[in-house]
Formats: structure tokens, C-alpha cells, sequence
């Protein structure tokens, strides 16, 4: 009977001035399990927790690499996210193949936006239904990129999209000043930390749910860098040791070692 | 009257005679560059301790004539390189465009990033190739001078077929057969280059310049000289060859009116 009317296609205002096909999307967001991304003034990181549909299925892939200087971590509709990340990946060798050059990070997260952007403006068209975090580091350092289905890009010093990520933002926020000066494994720790608060009652982070994304500048100014390295399965067993419960002591210790 | 809109805004038949439309077909073959036609000669440029110096005299010949006194062949990219144009003009100009399209775009939106001379270089090679292989060369040859990613002087070529190669010292055109051994005296490897100050190295290009307008018909005295170096470009376009001597003209032998 009071059906709304303004929700059937992504190019109509609702009266309020809303277009609900958007916001729709940005649910899907929230839908999708959470990821956490961080940087600091030499290593940008990204942590995941996997889903799995079932008992005896593998787990959900949620950190993909772009290219040797970036990777991506996403939340909501994985197809949706294949077909962004597979149009960032051919974006990143085109600028590697004309000019020679490791594309800028914010070129790329502008050209995803604006591709979202242009979803929500044609009819017959839907917006993507994920939200992305961009990790990477080019010739000004490392940065982390936040896009939503809007198509609104934005740079953050940290921060955390998916199924109730908002106790891992709180996490992010009341921890914020620590980033800059985190070494590499520092920075990790605190990626899966704030991860854990945003975990349901009855989960833990192992080593089979859990995913860690790193990238950095080398120390020293030295031209190359420390490419996009996925970690899962057992490589990720040293950091989540940190982070298990009744392991904060040596966890304290393990962060004084910066390797 | 006639309404027809063909007719529209053409010379009248009955009062001009029919009107000859035969320049607006394109019957034949389409047809691409078979060869430069207004050219520009030699480009020169050495690195040296701090970056690049890159010169190029400022006629653009027809043939053996020397058609435009004034034809400004160094140009510059983003504030960090120098594009040295060797062959066809009209093709420059269309590549002066291309860059100054690609600056643009570049410029835009994103803050801190910029083409450096080597990406530079990658990108007009790839460009001079695609050309070619459409069998619709741009009949040049350039030299991109400038910095690399490092920030080390960077000196490269590529021409009309798409190939690239890169020295201490390059010369294109003529130069590559007179001015390129006097290059390589100064600065014989990447070692001895690394060491020239800019004076040697402006003082070594001003002498091959000078030889080349000696013995090269269609050059110049007139040139353009840039210097790239991490503080930025220096780029003189009016510079005029000091000190010529032309004694040596009077001992040669061998061709000319004279018999012996």
C-alpha cells in the first residue's frame, strides 16, 4: 500500500532529496565481513576477516593485489569488487606499459570513482555494491584510499568498512596518534586489534579466517620498495599470536621488535 | 532559386559556371608521410655532473632552402624535461600538441605527481611506434633530456621507427656524424660524464654547434640551448654563435669553382 515510490531506479531524487538506490548499496557495505586498513608514515596495512559459507567450504577471498605498489581490501558484493579491481589492474599495467611508471595512487581510486559515480546517474544502470579499501604506497609514500558505491573517494589515515565496523573505528580513533611512528609489525598488531573488536561475541581471529595485506617504502630513502605482499593461512600465525587472548604481555614485547 | 541544401552557400551555377566540386572527394589511395617535408636538422645534448644540456639552431629548411629563420625546436615539458626535435617541423607541431595536451591532463586533478624526462621518453617512443606501424610515421627523431625517477640525469632518444637507445652524449641528424665524436672526447662513458661540470659541458655543445654550422648546409647560426638540472630549466631560444672564424674555408680543396 505505501510502497516507496523512489527507490526503482538510481537516477530519481526522493522528495527529501535522497537517492535510495545509493543507500541501498552502501547496505550491501555493510552486509559484506569487515575490513580494517592503516597507515603509517612508512607501511600502509590492510586486515580482513574471511567468511566462510559453510563448514566444509574454503574461505572468502577479501584482499586482492593490484600491482606491485598496491592492493585492495573489499566489503559487499565480491563480483562486484572483480570487475573494479580487474579494471584497476589493467589501469595500473597501461600506466606501467606507456610511461615506464608505477600509476599514482589517488589516479587510480579517481578513476574507480568516478566509474561509480557515472552508475548512479544512468538509468538502466545499478551503483556497485562494495565498499574498498586502497592500500599502496607511490612516489609520495604510503596512502590508504576509502571508496563507497557513491563514488565518493577519500584518503584516511585509517579505516574500517563491513558488518559492524564501527567498533573497530572507535578502535581506530582512540588509537590514531600511534600510527604515524608504527613499524611494520607494529601497525599489523594494531590493524588486527581493532579487528577483533568488531568481531561477533562467539568468534576469534585464527589463522584460517583472517588476512593480512602489507605494503611499504624501504627505510633510507632507497628507491625501491617493499611490494604488496598478501599474507594468509599459517604465514599470518605470527601476528595473530599477538593479538590472542592472554597473549597481551608478549604481544607488548613482540611490538619492541620492528623488523 | 535552387532549394536544394547541397546548393546552400555555393557559388550560383547559372551565374559561375557548375561548380567544381572535385576537391572535396578524396578519390585515390589514402595517402601517409613518404618523406619530412619542412625539416629541422641536427639536435645535440650532453649530460653532465648536475643533469642535461640540450641544443638545436632554429631553421626549419624546405628542401636545401632555408625556408624559417625562426622555428624554436627545444621545447619544454612540465618544468622537469626538454624535448629536442630532429626532422619533419609540421610533425613537431603536432607533437608540441600531443604534449601539451598530455601536461594537461597530467596537471590536473592530482597534486605532486609529474612525468619525469624518462617517462617522458617511454611515452613518446611508444607514441613514434604505434605511428609506424600504422605505416603513418612521425618522421622525427628526438632527444628528452632531463631527470630520471632517481633524480639522476637522464638523456635518451627515439625516432620515427619507435627505436630508442641512450648515451652519455647524443647527436641527431648531421650531428650524429660530426658533432657525436666531439661529444664523446668530453665525455667518453657514463664515468666522465658524471664529472663534467656545466660549463665544460655547455662550452663542449657551443663548440659543436659552431663545427656544425661550419660544415652542415642546412644549418644555422641562430640556436636554442637548455640546460635541465634539478633546480629547473634554463632555456635560452635567441643565442648566436660567438667567435666564427671561417679562415679554414680558404684550404679547402677539392670541390667548389676552383679546380685545385
Amino acid at each position: 500500500m505505501f510502497r516507496n515510490n523512489y527507490d526503482n531506479d538510481s537516477v530519481t531524487f526522493s522528495p527529501q532529496g535522497r537517492i535510495f538506490q545509493v543507500e541501498y548499496a552502501s547496505e550491501a557495505v555493510k552486509q559484506g565481513s569487515v575490513v580494517v586498513g592503516l597507515v603509517s608514515k612508512t607501511h600502509a596495512v590492510l586486515v580482513a576477516v574471511k567468511r566462510n559459507a559453510e563448514e566444509l567450504s574454503s574461505y572468502q577471498k577479501k584482499i586482492i593485489t593490484i600491482d606491485e605498489h598496491l592492493g585492495l581490501s573489499l566489503a559487499g558484493l565480491a563480483s562486484d569488487a572483480r570487475v573494479l579491481s580487474n579494471f584497476m589492474k589493467q589501469q595500473s599495467l597501461s600506466s606501467r606499459l606507456i610511461y615506464g611508471r608505477a600509476i599514482p595512487l589517488s589516479r587510480l581510486v579517481d578513476s574507480i570513482g568516478d566509474r561509480a559515480q557515472t552508475n548512479t546517474q544512468h538509468y538502466g544502470k545499478r551503483p556497485y555494491g562494495v565498499g574498498l579499501l586502497v592500500a599502496g604506497v607511490d612516489e609520495l609514500g604510503p596512502h590508504l584510499f576509502e571508496f563507497q558505491p557513491s563514488g565518493m573517494t577519500q584518503e584516511m589515515a585509517a579505516s574500517a568498512i563491513g558488518a559492524r565496523s564501527q567498533m573497530a573505528r572507535t578502535y581506530l580513533e582512540r588509537n590514531l596518534e600511534k600510527f604515524a611512528d608504527c613499524g611494520r609489525q607494529e601497525l599489523v598488531v594494531h590493524g588486527l586489534k581493532a579487528l577483533k573488536e568488531s568481531l561477533a561475541q562467539d568468534k576469534e581471529l585464527t589463522v584460517e579466517n583472517c588476512s593480512v595485506g602489507v605494503v611499504g617504502i624501504r627505510p633510507d630513502g632507497a628507491k625501491t620498495i617493499e611490494g604488496f605482499k598478501l599474507f594468509d593461512g599459517q604465514d599470518v600465525k605470527q601476528w595473530v599470536d599477538l593479538v590472542a587472548e592472554g597473549a597481551e604481555e608478549t604481544a607488548e614485547e613482540g611490538m619492541e621488535v620492528d623488523t | 532559386m535552387n532549394h536544394l541544401p547541397q546548393a546552400w552557400g555555393r557559388p550560383r551555377d547559372d551565374v559561375y559556371g557548375p561548380y567544381d566540386g572535385s576537391y572535396l572527394q578524396n578519390d585515390g589511395p589514402n595517402q601517409h608521410s613518404q618523406s619530412p617535408i619542412v625539416t629541422g636538422t641536427s639536435v645535440l645534448a650532453l649530460k653532465f655532473k648536475d643533469g642535461v644540456v640540450i641544443a638545436a639552431d632554429n631553421l626549419a629548411s624546405y628542401g636545401s632552402l632555408a625556408r624559417f629563420t625562426d622555428v624554436k625546436r627545444l621545447r619544454k615539458f612540465a618544468e622537469t624535461s626538454v624535448v629536442g626535435f630532429g626532422g619533419d617541423v609540421s610533425d613537431m607541431q603536432y607533437l608540441d600538441r600531443l604534449l601539451n595536451s598530455l601536461d594537461i591532463e597530467e596537471a590536473y586533478g592530482s597534486t605532486g605527481h609529474t612525468l619525469n624526462a624518462q617517462n617522458l621518453h617511454t611515452y613518446l617512443a611508444k607514441v613514434l611506434y604505434k605511428r609506424r606501424s600504422n605505416f603513418n610515421p612521425l618522421w622525427n627523431q628526438l632527444l628528452v633530456a632531463g631527470l630520471d625517477g632517481e633524480g639522476k640525469p637522464f638523456l635518451a632518444s627515439a625516432d620515427l621507427l619507435g627505436t630508442t637507445f641512450s648515451s652519455p652524449s647524443l647527436a641527431t641528424g648531421f650531428g650524429a656524424h660530426l658533432a657525436q665524436p666531439l661529444l664523446r672526447k668530453v665525455a667518453p662513458d657514463e664515468e666522465t660524464a658524471s664529472k663534467l661540470s656545466l660549463e665544460q659541458a655547455v662550452e663542449a655543445v657551443k663548440a659543436s654547434m659552431k663545427v656544425l654550422f661550419y660544415r652542415d648546409a642546412r644549418s644555422i647560426d641562430k640556436y636554442s640551448i637548455a640546460v635541465v638540472t634539478k633546480e629547473g630549466i634554463d632555456l635560452k631560444q635567441d643565442e648566436k654563435l660567438e667567435n666564427q672564424s671561417w679562415a679554414f674555408a680558404e684550404q679547402i680543396r677539392g670541390y667548389g669553382t676552383q679546380v685545385n
